[in-house]
């Protein structure tokens, strides 16, 4: 795989039918790129969280509206981005699902797995409007095995 | 997503298989718990040994559950937890909210005390 980055994008409407589309796509990806079954499992649900996110809360669910996938493969690392074509987005007002009194709501979570799971989450304005939400993924273990 | 009911002593058991993601098997868990409580149902067993696959909207609905079933004055237990349902419980700290149990008689046991 050269140093340039191999890139996949897909456009869908705002509609939950294409998230498990998007999470086989993820699959996909992240088992040819050589990542554990556990990782690849866990990166495909930090996307399909933030392509729920952006049909939900970006795009509102309005079908007029589309999210954008855009995976970009590098040798030694995974980045996605997730655009939508919402009012954007401040990532400081989202609540802290540990503390106290948010433990036992039932939403609010999908960010904090995003975070948990993936190496960087940025939340980052789209010049035509929206958010992009851009999250990276290392292959750590791959290179420590390489190194030995 | 398919959910399977059994009654053993006072306790009912849900064998639950499948996914539980946002649409219709997180809204299908929903009614199923709520006609159990409507019903006088106290003591509930998820049986999540099954379970191939939980997203956040999966999670909420367990919290749904327990804070559904606790509030009519019962109590909501799982069993079976997968390697995976289990991190996602842990890093949420909702491990310390749910009672769980790999052993299924042990489960029962627990709502007789």
């Amino acid at each position: 795989m050269s140093l340039r980055a191999n890139v996949v994008e897909v456009s869908v409407e705002s509609s939950l039918d294409y998230v498990e589309l998007i999470q086989t796509l993820s699959d996909n990806i992240t088992r040819m790129m050589g990542f554990d079954a556990d990782t690849s499992h866990w990166i495909g649900m930090s996307i399909r969280e933030s392509v729920v996110n952006a049909i939900y809360h970006g795009n509102k669910s309005d079908k007029s509206k589309r999210v954008g996938i855009k995976f970009e493969i590098y040798q030694d690392r995974l980045v996605v981005n997730v655009d939508d074509e919402g009012e954007g987005f401040d990532p400081g007002s989202i609540p802290d699902p540990l503390a106290g009194e948010n433990l036992m709501k039932p939403s609010g979570r999908g960010i904090f797995f995003m975070k948990s799971f993936m190496d960087q989450v940025e939340f980052l304005p789209r010049p035509a409007g929206g958010t992009r939400l851009r999250m990276t993924k290392r292959m750590h273990s791959i290179l420590e095995g390489e190194k030995k | 997503m398919n959910i399977g009911t059994r009654t053993v002593d006072t306790v009912t058991i849900l064998d639950i298989s499948g996914k539980i993601t946002i649409g219709e098997s997180s809204v299908e868990l929903r009614n199923k718990i709520r006609d159990l409580v409507k019903s006088g149902q106290k003591n509930i067993l998820l049986n999540m040994g099954d379970v191939s696959y939980m997203d956040s909207s999966g999670i909420g609905e367990l919290v749904s559950a327990y804070t559904n079933v606790t509030n009519s004055g019962g109590k909501l237990k799982l069993l079976h937890l997968t390697k995976k349902l289990h991190e996602l419980l842990a890093i949420t700290k909702l491990l310390t909210v749910f009672e769980s149990y790999e052993n299924e008689q042990q489960a029962l046991q627990s709502f007789r005390k």
